[in-house]
C-alpha cells in the first residue's frame, strides 16, 4: 500500500485524528516506515504527563479511566488513552472490550482512545505502548493514560513506564494480598480502592495501608490509598488531585527527570539490543549454530564451548 | 415407603443392565452423545437411574405439593392453555386492527409487542428513535396511543400481556387509565406485564436504570397491585430470553428461578408479606427442540419453586407455591432457510409445552427470522396450537410422561444442576452482584459459541442450514414491511399532543414524580397522575433518569 | 511481521440481541483477528469515531430491530465525511432481501443473514482485507 508519509505527517501536525490513528497503526505494526515516523515525531514529545492504570480483571479500570478522563477534560486538558488487553496465546487474536465502559468519552473531541492487544511479544509490548504514548504526546495531548490488566510482567512494565502508576483493587476477599503477590504494590504510586461502597472496603483499605507502611516510603513518597466509586463518578477528583500531587513531588524532587532518563536509556538499550539480535542471527550464523548443535548432540563439545566458538567467529566477522 | 421401585431386585437389574450395555457397546456406537444443551445422553434409562425417586415426595398429584405433575387438579381437562400470540407493529391503529383480526380467529388473550423506542423509554420524536419507530412492535408514546390500541376491546373481557420491562410501570398505568375510560375498575383488570429487569441485564439487554432503582420500581409495582390490581400478574419472570441468548436448558431453568427468588427477597426486604405478592408472580419459559429435556425442565421448575417458596421463604398460601407459566416456542431454532420447515419445528416445541403443563402459549410464525410475521403466517401458527389442543389428545391426560425413567431422570438432574447454580450465584453475592461481574452473560455467551461451533463442525445438524440445503433457494413467502410513514405519523401526533394538553399540569405531575423518585413514596400513583395528564413515556423516563442514572453494561470476556 | 486484521464489531440501534455479535466477535478472535467490541445501543456517530480512532480494517454491524435502513446509510455517510470509507463494512441481522440489495448499492460490502456459518464470515473478511491491502 503506497503511503505518502510526508502528507500523513503534515495531516498529523494539523491535528487530523485519522492521521494520528494511521500513524499509530504503522508504528504498532512495526512497518518499515516506523523508524522514520518516530524520529520525525520525537522532537515534539516530552510534554504529555503519563499515567498508568493497572489492576486485576474486574476492578473497574475502564470505568475509572473514563471518569478520570472526564475530570481532565473538565480542566480543558487533551487526553490520549491506551487500553491494553491480552492477546490469546492460542489463536493470536484478541477481544478488546474496554470501549464498552468508555461510552461517555467516545465522542469527546479532546479524547482519543486506542485499544491495543499485547500481541504476545516478550517485552515488545512496553516498547510498542511507549511508542504509542510518544505519538499521542507529539500529537499534543496533555495527558496519556495507559490502562493494562495487572497480570504478567510485560503489563507491569507498561504501567511502570508511566510517571504515575495507579493500582486499582476492589473490596474482594484477598484482593489486596493477590495484588501484592502479583507485584502490583511494588509499582504503585497511588492505590485506588474502587467500588468502595461494597462491604469490606474499609477493611481492605486498612490492610493495604498496613502493607504499605510495612514496606515504607519509596524514594520519599508514601503511596496514598484512595476510595472511589467510579461507576458513580465518586472519588475521581480526589484521584486527580493525588496524581497532581505526585506529579509535583516528582518534579520538585527531580525524580521526573530521572524517570524520563531511565525511560530513554531503556528505550535506547532495547533498540540496540533488538538491532544486535537481528544482525547476529543472520543466515550464516544460524547455519553455523546448527553445525555446533550437531557437535554438542554427538557429545564432542559442551554447549558452553560451542557458544565461545560462535562468539569468536562473530568477532572475526566484525573485524 | 413411597419409593417407586422394588430395591431388592436392583442387584439383578444392575447385572442385566450391564449385560445389555456391553452388547450395545459391541455395536461400536458411542454410548453417550450430547444433546443441544451439551448434556450427555445415554441410549437407555432404567429404574437404576431414578432409584431414589419417591412418588409422594417428588411427584405428588396435580394440584398438590410439590406440583411436579401440574399446578391445578384438573389441568388442561379443566381449562385449556390460553392461546396468546404476541403481536404489535406500526402505529396503535395498525396494531388495533391486528388484535381484532386475532380475536376474530379465536385467540383468547392479547399479547402486546412494543417497538424498541418504547421499550428503551424514548418518545418517537427522540433522535435515538429514528428508524426504529413501529418497527418491531407498536409505538406507544402516551395514554393517547394506548386508548387507540384498545379501541373496541373491552378490558373486562380480555387478558392482556405486555412485553415491557424497564418502563413497565408506565405502560401498566396507561392500561389502568384506559380501563378507567371504559368504566372498568382496576380491580377487574387481568393481564401481565413482563417487568423482569434482571433477565434484561442477563440476556435481553433492554435496560434503562441501574439494578437498585429498577428493583425499587418493581417492589413499588408489587405493593400497588396487591392493593389495587389484584388480578394482575406483576412480574413474568422470564427464561425465554436467556435461552434465546444461547443458554442451555439447565441455565435457563437456574437463572430464571434465581431471578424469581431475587424478586421474592426484594419484596420481603421492602416490607411486604410474601403471601401478599407471590401469588401474582408468573413465569415465562422457552419451548426448545429437545422434547424430553424441555418437558423435564417445566416439571423441575414447578418442583423447585414450590419447595423453595415453602421452606426457604415461608410462604403459607398455596397460591404462593404455584408456578404458573407462559411458554413461547424458541425463535432461535427457526431458520431463514426453507422457512416453511419452521412450522414443523414450532409444532414439536408447542407439544413439549403442552405436555409440560403450560398455562398459556405463543407459537412462532414461520417467517420470523426474515421479518415481522405476515397475517397468513400468524394464522398457521395459531392453527398449530388449535390442532395440538383439539386433534392430538395431549389435553386428555395430565403429565403423561411421568414415570418415564428418562424424563424423571432428566427432571432430577435439572433440579440438581439448578441447585449447583444457585450455590454459585450465592457465592458471588447474589444475582445483582453476579450480573455486575458478568457471570450469567459469560455463561450464556460461552454456551452460544460452543453450540455455533458444533453446528459448523456438523456435530449438530440443522435441516436446511448445514444439511439438506437447497442451493440458490428462492424465498416465496410474503413479507410484512413497515411503512416509514409510521415514524412521521407518530411524530406528528406527538407534536399535536404536546400542544393540546395542559402543559402546566404536565410540569407539575413530572415534578411530583421526580420528588417521589428521590424519596421513598410509591411511584405508581405519581405515574398514574402523569399518565392522566398525558405526560409522554419519554418525559417520565427522562425525569426518572435524572434521579436514578442509567445502567452501563459490564465488560465480559 | 504479519499484519493483524483489526475489526470493530458494533451494534447500532436500540435492540439488545447481542448473541450474534458476540458469537461473531469470538469467531474472529479465534481466527487471529483483533476485535474491538463497543457494546450495545451505539449511535452511528460513536461507531464511526471508534472505527477511526482504532484504525480498523473492517466494521461489522449487527442489527435486529429493523432500523437498518435508517442507521446503516448514516454510518456510511459519516465514514465518507471522515475519509474513512476505505474500510470494509459488513453487516448481519434480520434484513429483508430488497433492503440487502439497496444497502449493497450504498456501500455495505456483504450482508450475512441468519444461519451463516462464522467460518464463511472469517473467510470473507480475510480475503477482502488481503485484496485491499495488496
Amino acid at each position: 500500500m503506497g503511503i505518502d508519509l510526508k502528507e500523513l505527517l503534515e495531516r498529523f501536525g494539523r491535528g487530523d485524528r485519522s492521521a494520528l490513528s494511521r500513524v499509530i497503526t504503522l508504528v504498532e505494526n512495526r512497518s518499515s516506515l516506523a523508524p522514520e515516523i518516530l524520529d520525525a515525531l520525537y522532537t515534539k514529545t516530552g510534554r504529555a504527563y503519563r499515567i498508568g492504570i493497572t489492576g486485576p480483571p474486574g476492578a473497574g479500570k475502564s470505568t475509572l479511566v473514563s471518569g478520570l478522563v472526564q475530570v481532565l477534560r473538565s480542566k480543558n486538558k487533551l487526553v490520549g488513552v491506551i487500553a491494553v488487553d491480552p492477546t490469546s496465546p492460542f489463536t493470536g487474536g484478541a477481544l478488546l472490550g474496554d470501549r464498552i465502559r468508555m461510552q461517555e468519552i467516545g465522542l469527546n473531541e479532546g479524547v482519543f482512545v486506542r485499544s491495543m492487544a499485547t500481541r504476545g511479544s516478550l517485552g515488545g509490548l512496553a516498547e510498542a505502548a511507549t511508542d504509542v504514548a510518544d505519538i499521542m504526546d507529539a500529537f499534543g495531548k496533555d495527558f496519556v493514560v495507559t490502562e493494562t490488566v495487572g497480570v504478567g510482567q510485560c503489563e507491569l512494565d507498561v504501567a511502570e513506564a508511566c510517571y504515575t502508576t495507579v493500582v486499582v483493587i476492589v473490596p474482594e476477599s484477598g484482593d489486596s494480598i493477590q495484588a501484592m503477590k502479583a507485584g502490583l504494590m511494588e509499582i504503585a504510586d497511588i492505590i485506588v480502592i474502587n467500588k468502595s461502597d461494597r462491604e469490606g472496603a474499609d477493611n481492605i483499605a486498612r490492610q493495604t495501608r498496613a502493607m504499605l507502611e510495612l514496606r515504607g516510603e519509596r524514594n520519599g513518597w508514601m503511596p496514598p490509598v484512595i476510595p472511589t466509586i467510579a461507576s458513580q463518578s465518586k472519588g475521581l477528583d480526589d484521584l486527580y488531585e493525588m496524581i497532581d500531587k505526585h506529579r509535583q513531588f516528582l518534579e520538585a524532587s527531580g525524580l521526573l527527570a530521572k524517570h524520563r532518563r531511565t525511560n530513554i536509556e531503556r528505550t535506547i538499550r532495547a533498540l540496540v539490543e533488538s538491532e544486535i539480535y537481528r544482525t547476529i542471527w543472520n543466515e550464516s550464523t544460524m547455519h553455523h549454530l546448527e553445525k555446533l548443535v550437531d557437535e554438542v548432540m554427538a557429545g564432542r563439545i559442551s554447549p558452553r564451548r560451542a557458544s565461545r566458538q560462535l562468539l569468536e567467529r562473530l568477532q572475526e566477522d566484525g573485524e | 415407603m413411597g419409593g417407586l421401585f422394588d430395591k431388592e431386585r436392583f442387584e439383578e437389574l444392575r447385572k442385566k443392565n450391564a449385560e445389555w450395555e456391553s452388547k450395545f457397546r459391541e455395536a461400536c456406537l458411542p454410548f453417550e452423545v450430547t444433546n443441544r444443551s451439551g448434556r450427555a445422553i445415554k441410549p437407555l434409562y432404567t429404574p437404576l437411574d431414578v432409584a431414589d425417586l419417591d412418588y409422594e415426595r417428588d411427584l405428588g398429584f396435580p394440584g398438590e405439593f410439590p406440583f411436579t405433575r401440574g399446578i391445578y387438579t384438573t389441568m388442561h381437562r379443566g381449562r385449556l392453555w390460553t392461546m396468546r400470540q404476541f403481536s404489535g407493529y406500526g402505529t396503535a391503529r395498525d396494531s388495533n386492527r391486528r388484535y381484532h383480526f386475532l380475536l376474530d380467529r379465536g385467540q383468547t388473550g392479547l399479547s402486546v409487542a412494543f417497538d424498541m423506542p418504547t421499550i428503551m423509554g424514548y418518545d418517537s420524536d427522540h433522535p435515538r428513535a429514528h428508524g426504529e419507530v413501529g418497527m418491531c412492535g407498536v409505538a406507544i408514546d402516551s395514554l393517547k396511543d394506548m386508548e387507540i390500541l384498545f379501541e373496541g376491546i373491552p378490558l373486562d373481557k380480555v387478558s392482556t400481556s405486555m412485553t415491557i420491562n424497564a418502563p413497565a410501570a408506565i405502560l401498566l398505568a396507561f392500561y389502568i387509565c384506559v380501563g378507567e375510560k371504559q368504566g372498568v375498575p382496576s380491580e377487574m383488570l387481568r393481564g401481565t406485564i413482563q417487568n423482569d429487569i434482571l433477565k434484561e441485564y442477563i440476556a435481553q439487554k433492554s435496560w434503562i436504570f441501574p439494578p437498585e432503582p429498577s428493583m425499587r420500581i418493581i417492589t413499588d409495582i408489587l405493593a400497588f397491585c396487591a392493593d389495587h390490581v389484584p388480578k394482575w400478574n406483576t412480574i413474568s419472570i422470564s427464561g425465554y430470553h436467556i435461552r434465546e441468548a444461547g443458554s442451555t436448558a439447565a441455565q435457563e431453568l437456574a437463572f430464571t428461578l434465581a431471578d424469581g427468588f431475587a424478586y421474592v427477597e426484594a419484596g420481603i426486604a421492602s416490607g411486604l408479606d410474601v403471601d401478599r405478592f407471590a401469588p401474582r408472580l408468573s413465569f415465562f419459559f422457552n419451548a426448545h427442540l429437545d422434547f424430553f429435556e424441555e418437558i423435564a425442565k417445566y416439571r423441575a421448575a414447578r418442583r423447585i419453586w414450590a419447595r423453595k417458596m415453602k421452606t426457604k421463604y415461608g410462604a403459607k398460601r398455596k397460591e404462593s407455591l404455584l408456578m404458573r407459566f407462559h411458554t413461547q416456542t424458541a425463535g432461535c431454532t427457526l431458520t431463514a432457510q426453507q422457512p416453511e420447515n419452521n412450522i414443523v419445528r414450532t409444532a414439536y416445541e408447542a407439544m413439549a409445552a403442552a405436555l409440560g403443563g403450560t398455562q398459556s402459549l405463543h407459537t412462532n410464525s414461520m417467517d420470523e427470522t426474515l421479518a415481522l410475521p405476515s397475517e397468513k403466517a400468524v394464522q398457521i401458527a395459531l392453527r398449530t396450537q388449535q390442532i395440538l389442543a383439539f386433534e392430538t389428545g395431549v389435553t386428555q391426560t395430565i403429565d403423561p410422561l411421568a414415570g418415564s425413567y428418562y424424563v424423571e431422570y432428566l427432571t432430577n438432574r435439572l433440579e440438581e444442576e439448578a441447585e449447583a447454580y444457585f450455590k454459585k450465584i450465592d457465592d458471588l453475592g447474589g444475582v445483582i452482584k453476579a450480573i455486575e461481574a458478568g457471570f450469567f452473560q459469560k455463561e450464556i455467551s460461552d454456551a452460544a459459541y460452543r453450540y455455533q461451533r458444533e453446528i459448523e463442525k456438523k456435530d449438530k445438524i440443522v435441516v436446511g442450514v448445514n444439511e439438506f440445503v437447497i442451493e440458490d433457494e428462492k424465498l416465496e413467502i410474503e413479507i410484512l414491511k413497515i411503512d416509514p410513514r409510521v415514524e412521521k405519523e407518530q411524530t406528528r401526533a406527538l407534536k399535536r399532543l404536546r400542544e393540546e394538553r395542559d402543559n402546566d399540569a404536565v410540569r407539575r405531575a413530572l415534578e411530583d414524580l421526580k420528588r417521589a423518585a428521590a424519596g421513598n413514596d410509591n411511584l405508581m400513583p405519581k405515574i398514574l397522575t402523569c399518565s392522566r395528564t398525558y405526560c409522554t413515556l419519554g418525559e417520565m423516563i427522562g425525569v426518572l433518569k435524572e434521579v436514578f442514572g442509567e445502567y452501563k453494561e459490564p465488560i465480559i470476556y | 511481521m504479519e499484519r493483524k486484521i483489526r475489526v470493530l464489531v458494533a451494534k447500532p440501534g436500540l435492540d439488545g440481541h447481542d448473541r450474534g455479535a458476540k458469537v461473531v466477535a469470538s469467531a474472529l478472535r479465534d481466527a487471529g483477528m483483533e476485535v474491538i467490541y463497543t457494546g450495545l445501543h451505539q449511535t452511528p456517530e460513536v461507531i464511526v469515531e471508534a472505527a477511526v480512532q482504532e484504525d480498523v480494517d473492517v466494521i461489522g454491524l449487527s442489527i435486529l430491530s429493523g432500523a437498518h435502513m435508517a442507521l446503516f446509510p448514516r454510518i456510511l455517510e459519516l465514514l465518507r465525511e471522515r475519509g474513512a470509507d476505505d474500510k470494509l463494512v459488513v453487516a448481519g441481522g434480520i434484513i429483508p432481501k430488497d433492503d440487502i440489495e439497496e444497502l449493497k448499492r450504498m456501500g455495505i460490502s456483504e450482508i450475512f443473514g441468519p444461519g451463516t456459518p462464522t467460518s464463511q464470515i472469517v473467510d470473507y473478511i480475510k480475503r477482502e482485507v488481503e485484496a485491499r491491502r495488496a
